[in-house]
């Protein structure tokens, strides 16, 4: 069986491998994928939408409905390994062998975590807030958020993180996240717009449509990262716990 | 002004009506079941109204999301052939919903308000694969429907955890493969607009293009996998027969037909019937596919103890069926696949319905649970009855002229092994309905053969389950009832240009 | 003169075999291996290569990142160069499959959990063996 697909894998590679002689040259200016979409966002996308971040302007405007699933894709991974992992009731503790008791608090930890939480979320903000003029964005701010939770819980434990961050508002900011895209995008339904058109926003706000295209982009960009955040702890919180929400597997 | 939104609301209001379930239905049972039939209330009176557009105007509708004209944005494209699947996928999810009222809690008590919010997602997400005319979002869309279809599977009996696990793995090889094949499409290109893409294929050097065709093959091939065609169905008899009841009802019969739907667009709106059926020279192999699947399907499924497991391998040669159709490379066998997507859907979800209901009266899914239901569950069984024969395919019902269609295809083109699978397991299907419904009428004696009559006392499923499953075995009469009004109207309409 | 256009072939498309030859070694693993979670890491290997395929189809030789420069393309559009900045769009859409790479390795390792937790163990043939029993 093993060398059967060793076989088929090593086949199926030489060929695809092959193939690549068929494809542009790697790093050619004038390949099909690098000037036709390409040269018009590049040309086009800051004079349409005010934001020279063109990675962030094709993701949060011009695929903003890719972006929204993915976000939708977020939630729905963090409502997957709820919906298998997580119980309440627990009888089946002891069938776990190996669950790993935590000795004792480490004060270094604690402490240099403590040092580092408030900057990382401050950062994680700025990634937020600067994705327009600057690699980042609500994916990435909203994963240093969730990290800088996951942080807090590694150096104290679980229970006192909970404490400060629920499970369920944990699980409201994710649906919340999601509800913000979604909102920003029925809303300018409401205008007259298409949707996720943001453009229908300019009168409403009092701004020119351009300007609206970069505004738009900033409010689904703090939804996406209110989701991510919330999903990533969640993620962490059932993965580690198995489940249970206590310490360790 | 709310007509010419209706192809976004499709999916919206599902997925909106999700998010609020997990929002606001943390604690309530009803409010969480109010919600997602208000959902696909909602989804599938825009999927009727999206239909009616099509029907009276002539031209596909095109929706720009984002306001960008289509290369640049993403657009949805609604023609015939998609109008249709929404319809069909956008009303038997509501179907579902209404049934799962009984099921839900008992299967699933614990998290039924994030089991409706998974639902929902995976609504949105077939409903978004259905409409959507860009080729990357496809995959966006593939992958939520997926992920929370990984969900509602785990959640099932017995080693559910194992099956499920099983089709992550080959599940993720199929995205990924699609993927991949995009990304070929894409490097040669440099478009993922759906209609772009066909326009710039069209040109002959694209045809002679090696990674064309290689991206060609990656992406049929995910696409195989995931509605489980011949060779690499191995994941889908255990992972869907080990589902709890709804999501069995919800998965089963919409899953592959969207994946079927999906490899007809791509094989006909990004390429077309030319390079598929003649720079490509595997129409017969695909051909003779198709015969195994249909022809292992039915064998398989009437060597099966389990009602729910022959049922997952109806659905297999079922799949067979269409694919087989849609590569005979023949008019009337591509219109018999496609009035085949829409018959088998609902054929399917009645026989999955019927099943449920004996499984939530009688907690046992093997053939003896069968035993005595014409006397305990009349309605269940008038609907399994109507939904057994559409699948062997006796007239009026809709499966009988699918598979007229299919045959006359098979039999225009000089293939006959397909019209001699197709006959084979009409025959295979006759013999194991039939032989159900000995079980359930005639066999009333114990094991041993004494002749000693049980009592059957009357105990029918609960009206919520039993009128879902009515409609459906009502609409499969209707449907058969009015195959020439939708052939003429609909289906003639998919038939791609050069078939 | 076979050499000359093998190494040509090496040197202008050895990011795509690279990438193609990572994406075999994680099927490989996502078949054959017996340790479920060998599987996983396969499963994301798999998914990592596609993104480095993808990322590589976006690079242009001598381009920078694409933002565009304050100030000089400000007053006049016109003068936005497009081969002074990398193909955005790649970029955009591997971001999409990273999302769903974390979110379809968060769920396997979740289903993980708990098939060890049934069955004791996560090797294939030992779970296949104890349901023969």
């Amino acid at each position: 069986m093993k060398r059967l697909t060793l076989f088929l894998v090593v086949l199926l590679g030489a060929y695809l491998v092959w193939t690549t002689q068929d494809l542009p040259d790697w790093g050619d200016p004038a390949s099909p994928a690098n000037s036709y979409l390409s040269t018009h966002y590049i040309k086009k996308a800051y004079e349409e939408t005010s934001v020279p971040n063109l990675v962030t302007a094709v993701l949060a405007d011009y695929r903003g409905y890719d972006t929204m699933f993915e976000t939708v894709v977020v939630f729905c991974a963090g409502l997957a390994v709820l919906t298998i992992l997580r119980r309440t009731k627990r009888k089946h503790k002891k069938n776990v062998k190996f669950r790993p008791q935590r000795e004792g608090v480490d004060i270094i930890l604690q402490n240099a975590a403590r040092l580092m939480i408030a900057p990382m979320q401050l950062f994680a903000l700025y990634v937020i807030a600067h994705g327009h003029h600057s690699p980042g964005g609500g994916f990435q701010g909203g994963v240093i958020l969730g990290a800088s939770f996951i942080l807090l819980a590694l150096a104290y434990d679980l229970k006192s993180t909970l404490r400060r961050f629920k499970e369920n508002t944990v699980l409201f900011y994710s649906g919340l996240g999601v509800l913000i895209y979604a909102g920003i995008g029925v809303i300018s339904l409401v205008l007259g717009g298409n949707f996720l058109a943001y453009a229908a926003w300019g009168g409403l706000l009092g701004i020119s449509e351009v300007e609206a295209h970069s505004y738009g982009m900033l409010g689904v960009e703090i939804g996406v990262a209110f989701t991510v955040m919330a999903i990533m702890f969640s993620l962490y919180l059932d993965l580690a716990s198995g489940g249970d929400l206590d310490e360790g597997l | 002004m709310m007509s010419a939104q209706a192809p976004i609301l499709i999916l919206l209001i599902p997925l909106l009506c999700g998010l609020a379930i997990t929002l606001v239905a943390q604690k309530s049972k009803n409010l969480a079941f109010f919600l997602i039939l208000i959902g696909m209330i909602g989804s599938f009176s825009a999927a009727c109204s999206t239909l009616i557009q099509v029907l009276q105007g002539s031209a596909p509708i095109h929706y720009r999301l984002g306001g960008w004209p289509p290369p640049f944005g993403i657009e949805l494209v609604i023609d015939h052939l998609n109008a249709m699947v929404l319809f069909i996928v956008s009303g038997s999810a509501l179907l579902t919903a209404v049934y799962s009222r009984n099921t839900v809690i008992v299967e699933i008590p614990d998290r039924v308000h994030h089991y409706y919010t998974l639902y929902a997602l995976l609504v949105s997400g077939l409903l978004g694969m259905v409409a959507t005319g860009d080729a990357f979002n496809l995959y966006v869309l593939l992958e939520i429907s997926a992920l929370s279809s990984y969900a509602l599977l785990a959640r099932g009996r017995g080693l559910a955890y194992l099956s499920t696990f099983k089709y992550i793995i080959i599940g993720t090889i199929g995205a990924s493969f699609y993927l991949l094949g995009v990304g070929y499409l894409y490097i040669k290109t440099g478009t993922l607009n759906m209609a772009d893409l066909s326009q710039m294929l069209a040109s002959p050097d694209m045809k002679e293009s090696v990674s064309i065709k290689t991206g060609f093959v990656l992406i049929i091939i995910g696409v195989w996998v995931k509605m489980g065609f011949f060779p690499l169905h191995g994941w889908l008899p255990n992972c869907y027969s080990r589902a709890s009841t709804t999501t069995s009802c919800l998965i089963a019969p919409l899953m592959t037909k969207v994946s079927i739907y999906v490899m007809i667009r791509l094989m006909f709106s990004v390429f077309s019937v030319d390079y598929v059926f003649n720079t490509l020279q595997f129409q017969q192999a695909v051909v003779w596919m198709a015969c195994i699947a249909i022809v292992a399907g039915s064998i398989s499924a009437l060597a099966q103890q389990d009602l729910k497991r022959m049922l997952c391998y109806i659905v297999l040669a079922e799949v067979g069926y269409m694919v087989g159709g849609v590569w005979l490379m023949n008019s009337n066998g591509f219109a018999g696949a496609v009035y085949h997507i829409m018959s088998d859907v609902m054929m399917t979800l009645c026989l999955f319905m019927a099943v449920g209901a004996v499984i939530y009266k009688t907690g046992d899914s093997s053939l003896e649970s069968m035993r005595g239901i014409f006397r305990k569950m009349p309605v269940t069984a008038t609907a399994f009855l109507i939904g057994g024969f559409s699948i062997i395919g006796i007239p009026p019902t809709c499966g009988f002229f699918s598979k007229w269609y299919l045959i006359t295809g098979a039999v225009e083109t000089g293939q006959y092994h397909f019209m001699i699978a197709l006959l084979f397991s009409s025959l295979v299907n006759a013999v194991l309905f039939f032989r159900i419904i000995e079980i359930g009428f005639f066999n009333r004696f114990d094991d041993s053969g004494h002749g000693i009559h049980q009592k059957f006392e009357f105990s029918e499923a609960p009206v919520m389950m039993l009128a879902p499953m009515l409609i459906c075995a009502a609409s499969l009469l209707v449907i058969g009832l009015y195959t020439s009004f939708i052939l003429r109207n609909i289906v003639q309409w998919t038939i791609p240009a050069g078939l | 003169m076979y050499m000359e256009s093998l190494i040509s072939f090496i040197v202008t498309e050895y990011n795509y075999s690279a990438a193609l030859i990572l994406i075999m070694i994680g099927m490989y693993g996502m078949i054959a291996k017996n340790n479920l979670l060998k599987k996983v890491i396969g499963m994301s290997i798999f998914q990592s290569a596609i993104i480095l395929f993808y990322i590589s189809i976006g690079y242009k030789g001598g381009a920078s990142i694409p933002i565009i420069k304050h100030g000089s393309g400000m007053a006049d559009h016109a003068a936005i160069d497009p081969t002074l900045y990398v193909n955005p769009l790649p970029h955009v859409l591997m971001l999409t499959a990273i999302v769903v790479g974390v979110a379809t390795l968060g769920v396997a390792l979740a289903i993980l959990q708990k098939i060890y937790r049934v069955h004791g163990t996560i090797e294939e043939d030992e779970i296949l063996e104890s349901l023969k029993e």
